[in-house]
Parts: C-alpha cells; sequence; structure tokens
C-alpha cells in the first residue's frame, strides 16, 4: 500500500470518528438537558410550596390551606405492604430460575412472561386488579391498590434476583457443596449473601419503580381526601392527588402538586442514589 | 521422604509386594482408604474416563498428573460426587470409601461430602467472616457450644499456619485476605469438618511461589492425619509433595506407582516422556 492512500484511510476514519463523537455527545446533551430542566423547574415551583403544613395537614378542599399528610401516609403504607407481597414472591421464583430450575423449560417460560409484565403498561395492571379486586367487592380500597403495586414490583424483583444470582460464581457453590451443605442451605447462607447488595438494589428499584405509579392507583385504591389507615376504603396516594390537584383550576390545589411531584422524585431519586452505591462492587484489599 | 525404597509395581499395585520392599514404618500404614475399581465416567455420551482401578492409601499423599483435559480433575470430583450437581454427568464402577461404594444412588451426598473435604482451584472464601468461613462447615452436622467453637476454629487455623496471621480480625470478611492466604482458609475449613479425605484440585496453581510452599508444607503435615488426593499440573510439586502418583493419559491411567519409582523409573514410555516434557 503507498503512502497516499494510507493517508487518505486515516483522514477519513478521523472524520467519521469526529462525526460519531459529536452525535454521542449531542446525544447525551439532550438527555441531560431534559433532566435537568425538568428537576430545575420541578424545585422552583415545588419548593415554594414545602411548609411544615405539607407534612402535618390533610389535603384540602379547594380554596382553603392544607398539606399532603394523608397522601405521603397512603402513598408509603401502599407501596410498604405491595413490597412485602412481591419481594419474597419475586425472590422465590427467581431463586427457582437461577438455582434450581436453570436450564429448565419452565424457567424459559417464565422468564418471558416476566419479560412482558416487565414491560406491561402499568394502566392495565390497575384495570386487572379493578376487575378481580375493585368489581367483586363494589368498592375501591387500599388492598386492592396494594396488589396492583405488587404485580408491578413482581417481575422487576424476579428479573434481578435471577440475574444477581447467577453472577454468583458455581465454584462458591461447589465449595459449600464440598463441606456437605444440602442446596437450600448453600443458597441461603452463601448465595444470597454474595448476591445480597445486588438483591437489595433489585427491591430499592423495584420500589423507586412503584412510588411514582398513578395509572393502577386510580383504578385501585382510587383516593381519599380524609385521613384514613382502613385498608378496606379508598386511600389517599401522592400520585392520584398530584394527577387530580395539577388538572385543578384552583392555584393552592396545583402548588400543591408540584410540592408533592417534588417530594415523590426526591424519594425516588434518593432510592436510586442509594441503589447505586450499594451495587458499587466493594474493593477488597 | 527419602524413606522410599525402589519397587517394580503392575498397573494395580500388588501391596503385599510393596510391603516387603518397602521400609517398615511406611509399610505399616499402607491400608486403602481409598478403592477405585474400573470406574468410567460420562459427560453426556462422552466417555471421560475409561475403566480406572487405583487405591488411594490412608494417610498418604497420592497425586493426578498428566496433561490439560486427561481426566484428572473429573476423577478428583467423582470421589465427592461433585458431578452430582451437574445433569447429564455419570459415574459406573466402584468406588469404595472404606469398603462401601459411594458411587451407589442410594449414598447420602451431603453426608459423603462431609467426610471427604475438597479445596479448589481458585480459592473460593465464602462472603463472610473469617470465623464463619470456618464455623459454616461445622455447624452443618455439629450443634457445638460457643467455646467449643472457637476452639475448633482456632484449631483450624493453627494448622494451616494462618492464626497469627489472622488472630485479631477473626470478623473482618474473608474476602479481604490474600490469594495464598485465602486458600489457606479454604483448607482450613475444609479440615475443620473432620473430613477422612482431603482432595485438593490443584490448590496452588493460582498462587505465588511462597504461598505454594506453604502450602505444600501444609500437605505434607496434613497427611498424619488425612488420606490426601492431589491434581497438580507442576511436576515438582508432585515429586515433593505425593508418596504415590499417577499419570494420567486421554481418560485413561497409564501408569502408578510411588512417586520415586514414577519419577525415576517409569514403566511406560508414555509417562517417561511426559514428565521429560516431552510432550504435554
Amino acid at each position: 500500500m503507498n503512502d497516499d492512500t494510507c493517508l487518505a484511510l486515516y483522514a477519513r476514519r478521523r472524520r467519521f470518528n469526529r462525526l460519531a463523537m459529536t452525535l454521542s455527545c449531542g446525544a447525551t446533551l439532550a438527555g441531560m438537558v431534559a433532566l435537568v430542566w425538568i428537576l430545575a423547574t420541578l424545585f422552583a415551583r415545588g419548593a415554594a410550596g414545602v411548609s411544615l403544613d405539607v407534612f402535618t395537614q390533610m389535603t384540602p378542599p379547594p380554596g382553603s390551606s392544607g398539606g399532603l399528610l394523608n397522601a405521603m401516609f397512603g402513598s408509603l403504607v401502599q407501596t410498604l405492604i405491595a413490597t412485602l407481597i412481591g419481594t419474597p414472591v419475586g425472590i422465590l421464583a427467581g431463586t427457582y430460575m437461577a438455582e434450581y430450575g436453570r436450564n429448565t423449560k419452565l424457567t424459559s417460560v417464565v422468564r418471558f412472561i416476566n419479560d412482558v409484565l416487565l414491560s406491561a403498561p402499568s394502566i392495565v395492571v390497575g384495570l386487572f386488579v379493578y376487575e378481580i379486586m375493585v368489581q367483586p367487592m363494589h368498592h375501591f380500597s387500599a388492598w386492592a391498590g396494594c396488589v396492583a403495586l405488587s404485580i408491578l414490583v413482581l417481575p422487576v424483583v424476579v428479573r434481578t434476583t435471577e440475574d444477581m444470582l447467577l453472577l454468583v460464581p458455581d465454584s462458591l457453590r461447589e465449595a459449600a457443596s464440598a463441606l456437605g451443605a444440602p442446596r437450600w442451605m448453600v443458597i441461603q447462607q452463601v448465595c444470597y449473601r454474595a448476591a445480597r447488595a445486588g438483591l437489595i438494589t433489585g427491591i430499592l428499584l423495584a420500589i423507586a419503580r412503584v412510588s411514582g405509579e398513578t395509572a393502577p392507583l386510580l383504578f385501585t385504591s382510587l383516593n381519599n381526601q380524609f385521613w384514613s389507615t382502613d385498608m378496606n376504603a379508598p386511600m389517599a396516594n401522592l400520585p392520584v392527588v398530584i394527577f387530580q390537584f395539577a388538572l385543578s383550576p384552583y392555584e393552592d390545589w396545583q402548588q400543591l402538586a408540584w410540592t408533592g411531584a417534588l417530594l415523590i422524585t426526591l424519594t425516588v431519586l434518593m432510592l436510586n442514589i442509594f441503589a447505586r452505591t450499594l451495587a458499587r462492587p466493594r474493593s477488597s484489599h | 521422604m527419602d524413606r522410599r525404597e525402589s519397587t517394580t509395581m503392575q498397573n494395580r499395585p500388588n501391596v503385599e509386594l510393596m510391603k516387603a520392599e518397602l521400609a517398615e514404618p511406611l509399610a505399616e500404614a499402607l491400608k486403602e482408604k481409598v478403592s477405585i475399581r474400573n470406574l468410567d465416567f460420562f459427560y453426556g455420551d462422552y466417555r471421560a474416563l475409561k475403566s480406572i482401578s487405583l487405591p488411594l492409601y490412608d494417610r498418604k499423599v497420592t497425586a493426578f498428573i498428566g496433561p490439560s483435559g486427561c481426566g484428572k480433575s473429573t476423577l478428583l470430583r467423582i470421589l465427592n460426587r461433585m458431578y452430582d450437581l451437574y445433569p447429564g454427568q455419570r459415574a459406573a464402577g466402584e468406588v469404595l470409601l472404606d469398603g462401601r461404594n459411594i458411587i451407589d444412588a442410594k449414598t447420602d451426598v451431603n453426608l459423603l461430602r462431609a467426610q471427604i473435604g475438597m479445596v479448589f482451584q481458585k480459592p473460593t472464601p465464602f462472603p463472610m467472616s473469617i470465623y464463619d468461613n470456618i464455623a459454616f462447615g461445622i455447624r452443618l452436622y455439629e450443634k457445638i457450644s460457643k467455646a467449643d467453637m472457637n476452639d475448633r476454629v482456632e484449631d483450624a487455623l493453627k494448622r494451616t499456619a494462618l492464626w497469627d496471621e489472622v488472630k485479631d480480625k477473626l470478623h473482618a470478611s474473608g474476602l479481604g485476605l490474600s490469594g495464598g492466604q485465602q486458600q489457606r482458609l479454604c483448607i482450613a475449613r475444609s479440615i475443620a469438618v473432620r473430613p477422612q479425605v482431603l482432595l485438593l484440585d490443584e490448590p496452588t496453581s493460582a498462587l505465588d511461589p511462597i504461598s505454594t510452599a506453604k502450602i505444600e508444607e501444609l500437605i505434607y503435615q496434613l497427611k498424619a492425619d488425612y488420606t490426601i488426593a492431589i491434581v497438580t499440573h507442576n511436576m515438582q510439586q508432585a515429586a515433593r509433595a505425593a508418596d504415590f502418583s499417577a499419570f494420567m493419559y486421554l481418560g485413561e491411567l497409564v501408569e502408578f506407582g510411588t512417586t520415586d519409582q514414577l519419577f525415576t523409573r517409569p514403566r511406560e514410555s508414555r509417562t517417561e516422556d511426559y514428565i521429560t516434557g516431552r510432550f504435554g
């Protein structure tokens, strides 16, 4: 090959490299700008409404002052119960797939269905629970909300549990088995321990995912203007309150919606950051 | 190690003949702890071991040597039925531990593995404290007091010469130790459950020369109490550490004898070619 072709090739590659770099940097920038814009608007609009009242008062009727206490409580309770229902089932299913039925047909079928559920629109889940719980019971209830959210928790936990357990090297399983440990003990005491950070991360991400869900709650727990701890009755929750207040013409409601949105965003952001620090591999030296 | 006398051996060694020819202290101890008889092994349809017959003598070190893929690790993993973890792997023949066939389907593999310890090529500390790494195996089959447990852990760590290095950080993670320390921790963990046989699968291939020397020294001391089988790629190691050696090639046992005989007067030309570095 002569020098001229070589140089021409080199120049072309440099031009192509510059183009690819510009495009990918531009795409990154676009994503960042959108995120920063959203966060900035949220902070600007939401922070103005943050006061002690938000955390101590109930959602008000239009025209009077109030807070978001009942909605925050409702969100907390329903997310918590949904996590308590979805997590054990998800971890056990993930354990089956990674440990017991690794190469079986059942596992590939479950994995496929789980992936479908993972990307299913949450409003479909809301409608489903409406059909199986709200309709037969003839009223909206916090229990229905919990079930709807737990169905959204489930696939996230199943997926991360399977992935994280598959990352545990077989040599560790062999080493525990070689001491005479039965299978369930190898899983419980060695595999879970080795995958612990990843398993917790999965649960946190699942919580982060459902804590902002509105659609499934619209059909299930709906909303409640008052303080309620009755799981058989409709229960307030932040996403639905935000949805209703933001669409209303009243300025104080709109302000509360902004504040609620800020609170949810901060919670999810914090959960994500926490999950990230957990997932970071600890340096061993 | 220099007590060994010359001996001529058949493929199936004649124990009586050996007793006569070996020096008294060695001969007295020669008892078959494990007897492998006509052992075949299959990965699916592939026959990886072909009719292997071999003894492991009580409180002696037996080395399995041979080129990669010859079946020596496979053979080792049959002795504690490690292959049971994987569907499609199957052994046929007899492996007698004190006269009892462990290949038999009725054998409880977990109890068997508590009797036959294994240490792997890569150190595999559990993600828990140094103390718990050792207590884990003991707790599986024994209920003992906290004080007894402390003694057992200390004893295991002392026997592997690890105690002085870790006694102040017993509750720190086992993952924080160096590679050589981790491997000694794994050996400590195996002997803490008081097995009768210890299987070592290339235990030093991932370690530096100093850690390797420590582990070889350890093997020498451990054979006072355990029957040891070691797979190694390092022929100097086999020559240094083992009383008996088995040379395997393409799934067959080519030659078995005392290490001295196998390395200085191999009967088979294939053995000689391998140990002199002409192939493998």
